[in-house]
């Protein structure tokens, strides 16, 4: 896993129970928005369905690392909240790494008692579609 | 109540404004001023069983918002006010006697330009008292549902005609919250909660919601009926127009719902062109 996301799962796992909304609600405000070129061009960007609200990630390899980015309305704050996290531990891992990442590795963040965790797993939802455009990716540049 | 209603009370001691959202972080980044946050999962639900808090958790619940059994709480919420009906659903089985919606949720509110703030409420602590929770008058369980289908009882599906009619065994965009099963409750009308609201997040006014469901669904003052979805919280919606829009005394919500239901072995359901397994006695 790498280090970056691992020290962002031992923040939220350290900090005390009522910190932890706090904290991911800051990752939600820190959620960059999406580059022009792809606000431009959002055939670039993969719908996540399992979200409840209109969500949209881009995973595209570039040179040893991976670049992401996320698009997520402002009235869904904990979604914004679960794409920063995975900007912020994975943007710029190799794949291999990302693909490495255990699919339920928020589950050592300790929100579930704070989310219902039908609504947690969304996080997991997230990660799987960052790791199918991944391993898409990888395929694509081998036929090439 | 209607947001101008409360844009007038804002400063009534005697009310207080509770945000219920899908979104746990929603009240976070922005709420009607003075008004607290009451989570449907961290406040509502009991942390360990599927089922509510008791009479000490939401005693201490309310206490830590302020309230007494004699304040007025107006809910609101995102989602056209899904999990406000649901909060002001969970606070009736405790019988406190003022609960409101606000028309129209947050969505209206802040359509409206009205203010919104991330300030704290403010609201000194108080003393709730202990109440027991009624869990016939408004609730049913599953052996409700299953003595309700015997006895021919009305019973309102509020879900989406897909989930209605079996072919999906989740609510369209919630693929996680699924059931092994597909269908409904035999007997069950399917009348999707939405039907009861306009695009703004409003209620339809009371002479259309007579006739969507006093002479569309043909529901009666003095029948039992019973109203679900998938885990409640639409269902709140609909109970909410049932009870207190249209006055009829006898609803009751099935808050278990498909998710209960759908997994249940060996509960009867009905799916169209098909009979009902396993057939009813």
């Amino acid at each position: 896993m790498p280090a970056e996301l691992d020290e962002i799962v031992d923040l939220f796992a350290a900090s005390p129970k009522g910190m932890r909304l706090e904290l991911l609600l800051d990752y939600a405000n820190r959620l960059p928005p999406l580059p022009d070129e792809l606000a431009s061009d959002r055939d670039r960007l993969e719908q996540v369905h399992e979200c409840q609200t209109p969500f949209f990630v881009a995973a595209e390899t570039n040179g040893d690392g991976v670049v992401l980015h996320f698009d997520a309305p402002p009235e869904a704050p904990t979604t914004r909240g679960y794409a920063s996290v995975l900007a912020a531990g994975l943007s710029g891992a190799p794949a291999e790494e990302i693909l490495a990442v255990p699919n339920d590795f928020y589950v050592s963040m300790g929100l579930g008692e704070l989310i219902s965790p039908l609504r947690l797993r969304g996080m997991g939802a997230i990660l799987g579609t960052i790791k199918r455009l991944v391993v898409e990716d990888i395929e694509a540049a081998g036929d090439g | 109540m209607s947001t101008e209603w409360l844009a007038e009370h804002l400063d009534d001691p005697n009310v207080v404004v509770a945000e219920s959202d899908e979104d746990v972080l929603l009240y976070d980044t922005g709420h009607i001023p003075g008004a607290v946050k009451m989570d449907w999962h961290a406040d509502l639900n009991d942390p360990v069983a599927r089922d509510y808090v008791d009479g000490e958790g939401f005693a201490e619940m309310m206490s830590a918002r302020g309230i007494t059994p004699d304040t007025t709480i107006v809910f609101y919420g995102d989602n056209f006010n899904w999990w406000a009906a649901y909060a002001l659903w969970v606070c009736s089985l405790f019988g406190h006697e003022d609960l409101r919606l606000l028309d129209g949720g947050r969505q209206k509110w802040v359509a409206e330009g009205r203010p919104m703030t991330t300030d704290a409420h403010g609201r000194e602590p108080s003393h709730y008292p202990v109440l027991p929770r009624d869990d016939e008058s408004i609730r049913a369980f599953k052996e409700d549902v299953l003595a309700h289908i015997g006895a021919k009882g009305r019973l309102v599906d509020v879900r989406s005609p897909g989930e209605y009619s079996g072919e999906l065994t989740h609510m369209p965009d919630y693929p996680q919250e699924g059931a092994l099963r597909g269908g409904h409750v035999p007997g069950a009308q399917n009348v999707p909660w939405k039907t009861a609201a306009n695009d703004d997040g409003t209620f339809r006014d009371a002479d259309e919601l007579a006739e969507i469901y006093r002479e569309g669904l043909g529901l009666a003052d003095d029948e039992e009926t019973i109203a679900y979805c998938r885990i409640g919280e639409r269902s709140s919606h609909t109970w909410f127009v049932l009870r207190h829009l249209l006055g009829m005394e006898n609803v009751r919500n099935y808050d278990g719902s498909w998710v209960e239901w759908g997994n249940a072995v060996r509960v009867p359901i009905e799916r169209p062109d098909q009979p009902i397994r396993p057939p009813l006695d």
